[in-house]
């Protein structure tokens, strides 16, 4: 015993001496063993069974029973108009989405001022942030529906009259008939994105309003002798000290946008006929719900999504990197 | 010592076999937890379980969504000796996975060749029968007696009969039909129903066998008919915004007067606050007289699949689910027809007038999303939709659908 110890001051084990590089990586290990497990292994799943044709099923010995088909799956979706589709709805989506930072950037302007009752009404206008977007598709669903939606009681106000049917009940009969948002194939993407961008706006508002807490008050008042007010003083002086803020809330933003499926699911299921599909739930259509069942395709559907988002995350964190090095 | 544990061992195997051998669990999977459908199940498994004492029956129910995703998982993973699934093509990737067991000996058995042979050809697949269908519901159209009778209106038996009526139902202010298309299947029952009429049941079969074209003229002659009805007759507003639930709002307001559904939509109308008096069922028109009458009867059954362990009281439970005497009771209970033609059935007059329907009928069709392959018939149903519309694109929708044929089938 005493001759260890006295062997280990001699000379120090190879754990002692590299303590300070492997502590970092012992502490990883959890979390890399997680990250392997739930995201690594299956994006490399997903690509190689992009490769198959699958229904999802094994044979009654557990043999999978999915048939090699090489880049077959690519070639199809080439020629598939839901495919395109989907990628035009997924654009759209990402365009009209990023309306929420600046949106969310004049409600923080708004409220970040000393009034009574501030923090009620910070809250109220994070409230969609908070709950699930389910309810905001589901409340947003229940809005636009043209018979007993908020759309459809106005439009009954002002385009229809109250007039009783052959069997005495009331009925209404209109001039023309009320706008059915969600069941027109031009329209109804338009009507979800609106839907999601009620909590994205607030999420980008409650990024704004921590930034706006860290501007410093020194260069306001400075500005302030110099003459800048208004607009000026906003662009000039308030916004590039938001930048952070700024750079979070477009990634959290296009991020938002790209996997945006919820919504879609609750309120149209990708309808009418397909048309307010995006990637991620024409992925889960063809691979996972009760029609899909071809898990090969759906995973093309999915290479090509992750190959996108590939694209926007490498710059943001390319981006990030460049500001840290600078930051040094 | 050696010798000794080598015994013990081959006695604690021996009694561990013995023990699952009297015990004899027989484990059934079921997908309906609405409360009649879990009723009737039950009920039916009491049966069993009182005639059979020496069987330990285990019972899964799970809800009839849930269940189609968790089935696709439990066949290879933790098989039971029985389950609930439906026939047609809904059962084919199963059958073809190797993942059910035929049971060719069990209809052998006990007659039901004879008895349910109406069904046979659906519960088929590869020259053999893969399981034991226990109930089959009517479609049709189920319409507002009372304002048929306030317009003086008889039921249709003929296309240009029901042409004729919607004419003076529009006159009167009143939409002809009520539909739900958001979930897109109720479209495929008013297809399937013109097609029928107007092909009959064999060119149903070859359309979802994919034997045959959506751009082939008998199809196109089908649409042809959908539009005439769509501008005669007509459907209610934002249908495509609408469940099949919410479309009974409508025709409980007695703003719409017909509805092509299924039999358990009865249920539906009900707890909208009509009674049996305001309601009605009538078969869907003749479009042309020389075509044999077909009906849309979608069935459910039981299968046994392929790791199942025991095996022989789970046929022991197919036959039992098919016989007359339970069969009776059972679709009493759930309100829907029995296939064995020995049973009897209630004198519910929607079920009573389902029963002759179907009797008269040449060829069941078991629905165009269970006869045709998942992504056809998604395809199809969407197909279907963007029809009803706009009626102008038909020509782009049929084209598109011999594109995802070609796929589909190949």
């Amino acid at each position: 015993m005493s001759d260890a110890t006295h062997q280990s001051q001699a000379e120090p084990s190879w754990l002692s001496r590299n303590k300070l590089a492997v502590a970092p990586w012992i502490f990883l290990i959890p979390a890399l063993i997680f990250f392997a497990i739930y995201v690594v292994i299956p994006i490399f799943e997903s690509l190689w069974l992009s490769l198959y044709e699958w229904n999802g099923l094994y044979d009654a010995d557990g043999n999978s029973t999915a048939t090699w088909v090489g880049f077959q799956n690519y070639v199809k979706l080439w020629d598939d108009p839901n495919f395109w589709t989907s990628l035009r709805n997924n654009i759209a989506w990402l365009i009209l989405y990023m309306l929420a930072v600046p949106l969310g950037l004049f409600i923080a302007l708004f409220l970040n001022q000393t009034v009574t009752g501030m923090r009620f009404y910070k809250s109220m206008f994070f409230f969609p942030f908070v709950i699930s977007q389910v309810v905001v598709g589901l409340i947003f669903g229940w809005f636009y529906n043209p018979d007993f939606g908020v759309v459809g009681t106005v439009w009954k106000a002002i385009f229809c009259e109250e007039t009783t049917n052959i069997l005495g009940n009331v009925t209404f009969t209109c001039s023309r008939p009320a706008p059915d948002i969600l069941s027109s194939p031009e329209w109804a993407t338009y009507g979800i994105i609106a839907a999601g961008l009620w909590p994205q706006i607030a999420y980008c508002m409650i990024l704004y309003l921590t930034g706006l807490n860290n501007v410093a008050s020194d260069q306001i008042e400075a500005a302030r002798l110099d003459g800048a007010k208004g607009w000026k003083m906003l662009w000039y002086v308030v916004v590039p000290q938001l930048k952070p803020a700024t750079f979070i809330a477009i990634v959290v933003t296009v991020i938002g946008a790209l996997r945006s499926f919820d919504m879609i699911a609750i309120m149209t299921q990708g309808g009418p006929f397909g048309s307010t599909n995006v990637l991620s739930h024409y992925m889960y259509e063809v691979a996972i719900s009760e029609y899909g069942e071809r898990y090969g395709y759906g995973s093309s559907v999915a290479t090509v999504l992750f190959g996108i988002m590939l694209i926007f995350i490498s710059y943001f964190l390319w981006q990030m990197y460049q500001e840290e090095k600078g930051g040094r | 010592m050696f010798l000794n544990v080598k015994t013990a061992v081959a006695a604690i195997a021996l009694s561990a076999m013995a023990g699952s051998a009297f015990a004899r669990d027989l484990v059934i999977n079921f997908d309906d937890l609405n409360p009649g459908p879990k009723q009737g199940f039950e009920d039916a498994v009491e049966l069993f379980k009182s005639e059979n004492p020496d069987i330990n029956v285990i019972v899964n129910i799970n809800d009839r969504e849930a269940h189609k995703t968790a089935i696709r998982n439990f066949l290879t993973a933790d098989a039971p000796d029985v389950t609930s699934w439906y026939p047609g093509n809904r059962m084919a990737p199963f059958v073809d996975a190797g993942l059910f067991q035929p049971v060719d000996d069990v209809w052998a058995d006990n007659g039901f060749n004879e008895d349910l042979a109406a069904i046979k050809a659906t519960m088929s697949r590869d020259g053999k029968i893969w399981g034991v269908p226990y109930s089959y519901y009517q479609w049709g159209i189920y319409y507002r007696k009372d304002i048929f009778d306030i317009l003086e209106l008889e039921e249709p038996g003929t296309w240009d009969e029901l042409l004729a009526a919607c004419g003076k139902m529009k006159e009167n202010g009143v939409t002809p039909f009520t539909i739900g298309t958001k979930f897109l299947w109720t479209a495929a029952g008013v297809f399937d129903y013109i097609n029928l009429r107007t092909n009959g049941y064999d060119v149903h079969n070859a359309l979802t066998a994919g034997e045959i074209k959506y751009t082939d003229p008998r199809i196109r002659a089908t649409f042809a008919n959908w539009e005439t009805l769509i501008n005669e007759c007509g459907f209610v507003d934002n249908h495509a915004s609408m469940s099949w639930q919410d479309a009974i709002a409508p025709f409980a307001n007695g703003d719409a007067a017909m509805y092509v559904m299924g039999n358990f939509s009865v249920d539906g109308y009900k707890n909208a606050g009509l009674t049996e008096d305001q309601i009605d069922f009538m078969p869907f028109p003749t479009i042309d007289a020389a075509i044999p009458p077909a009906e849309e009867a979608p069935a459910d059954a039981f299968f046994i699949p392929t790791n199942a362990k025991n095996v022989e009281d789970a046929k022991k439970f197919l036959a039992f689910v098919a016989r007359p005497d339970v069969q009776t009771q059972w679709n009493k209970t759930i309100g829907q027809l029995p296939i064995n033609s020995k049973a009897d059935i209630s004198d519910d007059k929607f079920i009573q007038e389902g029963f002759a329907l179907l009797n008269a009928a040449t060829g069941l069709a078991q629905f165009y999303d269970r006869d045709a392959p998942a992504a056809m018939a998604k395809a199809g149903m969407e197909g279907f939709q963007e029809f009803m519309l706009d009626t102008s694109k038909v020509d782009a929708i049929l084209e598109r659908l011999d594109t995802v044929q070609e796929e589909v089938y190949k």
